[in-house]
């Protein structure tokens, strides 16, 4: 699709909306805007609007379709498969001055926010009001427009879901500068198409979030992990579909091996309270009490010493659960930090299926000759794969990437997996979901998206191609 | 090679208020846990026992709840503990404390004692120094390692912030532990569900060599409490405007002006 570039009239224009220290162009815009947190694809934006409210948006929503000008939206950059980049230039909005919170609901128990907000400042403010907002990404400090768009997951996506569960509603701007309004803070609501969960996903491809309005839990008050050593990943593998139909409801379940473990240490110059076991389960139990918070994990560690654990370790204080959560929170950027370039897997698989997957992996990495480290919610069968260049030619790496990544990929679906878990689709994966989903499944996608933007303004070249 | 870890019962959470009268923590209905930096000290003689062989008492001078980190303690690796534990010892100062302390290590067999440098609730990080100075033997604070050990003495590293120092103390002596020098390791849940029974001993002030109560609790404290207040919370924030060049150099030059970077 032919789109037009940015020229010194739209320019005029943007200025005239945002004011002139908003709109930046050409060596004004720092070259971070041209890539996202993984690298690999890098295109930078004619101009970058930092918008601040809804009409805001809407004005330049307006202009961009008169004029046929492709728009991205971006909040903090962290995604990582390309979503926010700006392959055909154009607009970016920047969504990260929009970030206040516009009302907090104690009778229907929902919090309003504009969508540049972050997620760690949401988090500290709802908790300082008692409420819990549990998605529960690794990447705290992306925006909730940005969690909104992958419909982000995390680690307690196990007992509480995942982003899409929080959204009650949601104000947008369609592509065509109209702003309107998906869902409210009802609880129920079966009246026509749920646009509003259509919306939460689309990675910014469908209409641009400027406030949403999300559902809040009553705060729980205490909270334990058991950290399990399992003599072989195999066996911590198998105790998960276990320990989730066992009368037990972890809020996160996750796998580790020694190998990420000790690429933490490495990163954070700090040890992890226990590192000499090949396998382990870290999981956590909450509640509104000590007692029934330990009546819970009782019983987990008592089923887990059956099915083979070697010991479980308690992790209770403050500084117990920051020395083994900032190792878990680490594992990202060590791997990132022991490699020159890295790309990565975000598949789902069913949890029944994981082992069965990570084996599949460390077959991939023997066949390749790649070094692809991995950890993963065990609790959700939501696995984060790295695949590490480590120096290798270009030519090299691309080719042994693409090998990998297709061998991963088609046995997920063969396991009744998806491409993504969390992370979206983006610029990177879309090959990947075009051969698992086939034609027909791709074409809906386009008819979707054309109901939406029927110019195809709007993030194009994202979860499918343009 | 024969250690005692003293440990000590402190609120879990910073939120705990004080009691206006008599200068002291509120303690009830606040949730619990082993200072912090007592967890240092306890993996420090956990690795230690790792290293040369022996045996870990996990000691605390507290409340019969008290138990519960004695019993945290055994769980993450002590051997056995004691809990000393009499009404008479309420309300102690320091000096109090770190006598009675000392009178629960007499008459026992030990080669090192190991503290925390300081107590997240008191902060007075004197308890340590006390203890060895009533017990008459050499005691060092800010350890932040145990470099060698010998069957008369220890090399330990010094953190004296100026400057770093290897000392050698003939034992038996006193180590208070600095704080972040190691990762200490998790209770085990297992080790704690097979315990058959509770390898706890409970003293009070009349089992100790010296019974007299006016060395305990209030009676033997000479520290009272005039006022005790929330300090104010003090943040500043400096600008620093110029180059990339000129704010790279002038931020290099304050951090390491506050130490917060040093030459290599």
């Amino acid at each position: 699709m032919a789109y037009n570039r940015v020229a010194a009239e739209d320019l005029a224009v943007f200025r005239s909306i945002v004011g002139e220290d908003r709109c930046l162009s050409g060596d004004k815009i720092l070259p971070d805007y041209g890539h996202d947190e993984l690298g690999g694809i890098h295109s930078m934006p004619d101009v970058l609007l930092r918008v601040t409210s809804t009409e805001e948006v809407s004005s330049v929503m307006k202009h961009c379709y008169k004029r046929n000008i492709p728009v991205v939206v971006r909040g903090s950059g962290t995604g990582l498969v390309g979503a926010s980049v700006a392959v055909e230039h154009g607009v970016m909005l920047e969504t990260t001055a929009m970030n206040k919170i516009v009302e907090l609901d104690r009778d229907n128990l929902t919090v309003t926010v504009q969508p540049g907000i972050l997620l760690m400042e949401l988090t500290e403010y709802v908790q300082g009001q008692g409420f819990f907002y549990p998605p529960d990404p690794g990447e705290k400090t992306a925006t909730i427009g940005g969690n909104i768009s992958t419909n982000a997951g995390g680690m307690r996506a196990v007992k509480y879901g995942v982003t899409r569960d929080y959204v009650r509603g949601l104000t947008v701007v369609m592509p065509d500068g109209e702003i309107m309004t998906l869902g409210g803070s009802v609880v129920k609501n079966s009246s026509g198409y749920s646009l509003k969960d259509l919306v939460v996903g689309s990675e910014g491809t469908l209409a641009v979030v400027t406030e949403a309005v999300l559902k809040l839990l009553p705060l729980p008050k205490y909270t334990v992990s058991l950290l399990v050593p399992f003599p072989e990943m195999d066996k911590a593998l198998a105790a998960v579909p276990e320990l989730l139909r066992s009368d037990v409801s972890p809020v996160a379940l996750e796998y580790m091996g020694q190998e990420t473990i000790r690429c933490a240490e490495a990163y954070l110059g700090k040890k992890f309270p226990d590192h000499q076991h090949p396998a382990y389960l870290l999981m956590t139990f909450d509640g509104r009490d000590e007692k029934t918070v330990a009546v819970e994990y009782d019983r987990a560690a008592e089923l887990c010493l059956s099915l083979g654990a070697t010991d479980v370790l308690i992790v209770d204080t403050e500084e117990r659960k920051s020395s083994v959560w900032t190792a878990r929170g680490a594992f990202l950027n060590a791997i990132k930090g022991s490699t020159d370039l890295m790309d990565e897997c975000d598949v789902v698989v069913p949890k029944s299926r994981i082992a069965d997957f990570f084996r599949y992996v460390e077959t991939v990495s023997r066949d390749t000759g790649l070094r692809i480290p991995s950890f993963g919610h065990a609790g959700d069968g939501n696995l984060h794969i790295y695949i590490c260049r480590d120096g290798l030619a270009e030519d090299v790496w691309q080719e042994k990437l693409s090998a990998a990544f297709t061998a991963m990929y088609s046995e997920a679906a063969k396991m009744g997996g998806f491409v993504s878990g969390e992370h979206g689709i983006g610029y990177g994966k879309r090959g990947y979901l075009a051969s698992q989903m086939g034609e027909e499944y791709v074409a809906l996608l386009r008819r979707i998206k054309a109901a939406f933007d029927p110019k195809g303004i709007l993030n194009p070249g994202k979860i499918f191609e343009a | 090679m024969e250690l005692i870890v003293c440990v000590k019962q402190v609120p879990g959470t910073t939120q705990v208020e004080m009691d206006p009268v008599t200068g002291t923590l509120k303690r009830d209905g606040v949730s619990s846990k082993m200072n912090p930096y007592d967890l240092f000290a306890l993996e420090a003689a956990l690795t230690l026992r790792e290293r040369c062989g022996g045996h870990i008492t996990a000691l605390t001078m507290g409340p019969p709840q008290a138990k519960s980190i004695l019993l945290e303690a055994v769980s993450m690796g002590a051997d056995s503990a004691v809990l000393l534990s009499d009404r008479k010892l309420g309300g102690a100062d320091v000096l109090a404390t770190a006598y009675a302390l000392s009178q629960a290590v007499k008459g026992r067999k030990w080669d090192i004692l190991f503290c925390g440098k300081q107590t997240t609730d008191g902060d007075t990080a004197q308890v340590g120094a006390e203890t060895a100075e009533f017990l008459g033997v050499p005691h060092v604070s800010n350890v932040t390692a145990i470099e060698d050990i010998a069957e008369d003495h220890v090399d330990v590293r010094v953190d004296l912030d100026t400057h770093v120092m290897v000392q050698r103390l003939p034992l038996p002596c006193v180590l208070c532990m600095d704080r972040d020098v190691n990762t200490p390791r998790l209770p085990s849940w297992k080790r704690r569900r097979e315990l058959t029974e509770e390898p706890i001993e409970v003293l009070s002030v009349a089992d100790l060599p010296d019974p007299d109560p006016k060395r305990y609790g209030l009676n033997g404290s000479p520290t009272k409490v005039e006022r005790i207040f929330q300090p104010e919370k003090a943040a500043q924030r400096q600008m620093i405007y110029g180059s990339a060049e000129e704010t790279a150099a002038a931020l290099t030059a304050l951090l390491a002006e506050k130490k917060f970077l040093q030459e290599v």
